[in-house]
């Protein structure tokens, strides 16, 4: 990947989104809203029989609603109008490599997402008394990783979705199973055991499970870490893989 | 300033047998170009002309390293695949594409930056926008451009990086006559400085102005290559009248004499014949000295020499006899078409 190319569409991104009132709205607004509505759903669930802390789980809650409301659902809403308006085939024309294409969009609201993610998080753990992450290494990689994951599944997912219109659908269903199937507005520990064992291995739980675990220093060992580490890894392959082989750089005849 | 292109290879472009397909193998599938070949040699400009769906575009993408050919090769520059060695080609080339778009909310002079930033070695910006005639609007939102103006930009874009090799896909529409004819003229000045360039466009008046040689694509076929007169010589010439009443074209000297193929207009006024012939004018007075001979008037007498208009009418016709109709895929014209 061309880094003086990507820093230079990216800032041009950025130029774009901040231009952009309803990007600004659905990524800055859209998942504070969220993450307030979502505190009134985890009252529903018996936290402390699961020993769980309504702190704690707000946080990594914080994480999967951040990344899938401000980066996954926008930037398919981006691609597939780029895509449709001719405009990333008219960059393919000329020296930007596809990777460089598909990263830049995604660069200003991977930005807002982690310092969105930051922000929150800290007011959640300032209100519920907290404290400091025990290992704030485990947050940052499960963020981090989870953002180009989500970033590679948007691409992915744009291949479903013919038209502008059809994308909010193909969207809709993608965040809901990345957020029913992943932890993020229901504790994996409230479910029943074997069905949530099935779930570590999907898409964004580990990204919840490394933020929760990195907060409150629980299942932070090096093989959880490792395996969670690794799920990640295999998911954002995969993702990037499909994306690359699926992606349509424009409208179809 | 043109760069050096390749190695002693004075052919910028050479494309051989290639094909396109849309869709699975077999009966579901369409083929867009149908084993087309042609060379394009350094400092040429060569026009791909054809109908809507002759697949003029789906060949130019080839060209331009988009899309993968179903079969076949392209060698830009003497060596280079331009899907396997994009990096390497795509600093020596610019592409204008049918249809491109850009970002709406940017201004021309931040399309302008932007494209510049991943260009290497580009024109200033300012003179890229002065040379397509944008420079009073370069604060201008490009959602607020004209469609003409969004192709001047589109052509500012595709000239930055002083391509040696130029793809321009029908560039002047949605243009007024006056950007056509800037446009025209910036085209003249980037082929005078060197520059390869391939132009498809459905305008003949286009075709006439700016290229040393062209090809006709029909039904994803090359129909006819050469230069104009090349193809214009392939077609005949033709001389119409009307005869008055009471003779019919059978009273006309025979064919072999008028070294013409006779046939009456159908769409045309009664008594309406026109000759085709390769040699307009013993045909003209040959029909001439009979109508002397015969004391009779020929009326809305016109003799007229082949064009490359009447040449290309001659090959679309085809298509309404069905797109099987030229399966051969050729019809003898130039030497540079598929077998």
């Amino acid at each position: 990947m061309n880094r003086t190319h990507l820093a230079a569409l990216s800032r041009v991104e950025l130029t774009l989104f901040l231009r952009s009132k309803s990007n600004l709205f659905n990524v800055l607004v859209i998942p504070v809203l969220i993450v307030m509505g979502t505190t009134t759903v985890m009252r529903q669930f018996d936290l402390k029989g699961a020993g769980l802390a309504m702190g704690h789980v707000m946080v990594s809650t914080t994480a999967g609603i951040v990344l899938i409301m401000a980066l996954y659902a926008p930037l398919i809403g981006v691609y597939v109008l780029r895509r449709e308006e001719y405009v990333l085939k008219r960059q393919r024309t000329g020296e930007i490599g596809d990777l460089v294409i598909l990263a830049s969009p995604a660069v200003p609201m991977a930005i807002a997402a982690v310092l969105q993610f930051t922000a929150i998080a800290a007011a959640v753990a300032l209100i519920a008394g907290l404290g400091a992450p025990a290992a704030p290494h485990l947050v940052a990689v499960g963020v981090l990783l989870g953002t180009v994951l989500i970033a590679a599944a948007a691409a992915l997912s744009t291949a479903f979705a013919r038209t502008a219109e059809s994308a909010q659908g193909v969207s809709t269903v993608g965040f809901m199973l990345l957020l029913v199937t992943s932890g993020t507005v229901v504790p994996l520990e409230v479910l029943p055991g074997p069905f949530a064992d099935v779930l570590r291995f999907f898409p964004l739980t580990p990204v919840i499970e490394l933020v929760r675990s990195g907060w409150t220093g629980e299942g932070a060992g090096m093989v959880d870490s490792v395996v969670r580490g690794a799920t990640l890894l295999a998911w954002t392959a995969l993702a990037a893989w499909g994306a690359l082989r699926r992606f349509r750089w424009e409208p179809r005849a | 300033m043109l760069r050096m292109t390749n190695d002693g290879n004075s052919n910028v472009i050479e494309v051989t047998d290639l094909w396109r397909r849309y869709g699975p193998p077999g009966p579901g599938g369409f083929d867009a170009v149908r084993g087309i070949g042609f060379t394009v040699g350094r400092g040429e400009l060569y026009a791909l002309l054809g109908t809507n769906g002759a697949g003029k575009t789906s060949a130019v993408e080839l060209l331009e390293g988009l899309a993968r050919p179903t079969r076949g090769t392209v060698t830009l520059f003497g060596r280079f695949d331009p899907v396997r060695d994009r990096r390497r080609v795509r600093p020596r080339t610019g592409v204008m594409l049918q249809r491109g778009g850009f970002p709406t909310d940017l201004t021309v002079a931040e399309t302008v930056r932007m494209w510049a930033s991943c260009t290497t070695d580009p024109r200033p910006a300012a003179e890229a926008v002065a040379l397509v005639g944008l420079a009073a609007r370069t604060d201008v939102a490009v959602k607020n451009l004209s469609g003409g103006e969004v192709r001047r930009l589109d052509l500012a874009l595709a000239t930055l990086g002083r391509p040696d090799l130029l793809f321009l896909d029908e560039p002047t529409t949605g243009m007024d006559p006056e950007g056509r004819h800037d446009t025209w003229r910036i085209i003249r000045r980037l082929r005078a400085e060197g520059t390869t360039i391939v132009l498809t466009t459905h305008y003949l008046e286009e075709a006439e102005q700016l290229a040393d040689r062209l090809a006709v694509m029909h039904a994803g076929r090359i129909a006819a290559t050469g230069t104009i007169s090349d193809i214009v010589a392939e077609h005949p010439s033709t001389l119409a009248f009307r005869l008055p009443a009471g003779l019919t074209p059978a009273d006309l000297p025979h064919p072999a004499d008028l070294r013409a193929s006779v046939a009456t207009a159908p769409a045309g006024p009664a008594g309406r014949v026109e000759l085709a012939t390769d040699d307009l004018q013993h045909t003209t007075t040959e029909v001439l000295l009979w109508a002397r001979a015969k004391g009779v008037a020929l009326h809305q007498l016109d003799a007229r020499s082949a064009s490359l208009e009447e040449a290309f009418l001659r090959i679309a016709r085809r298509r309404a006899d069905g797109p099987g109709a030229d399966d051969t895929g050729t019809d003898g014209t130039g030497t540079e078409q598929a077998a």
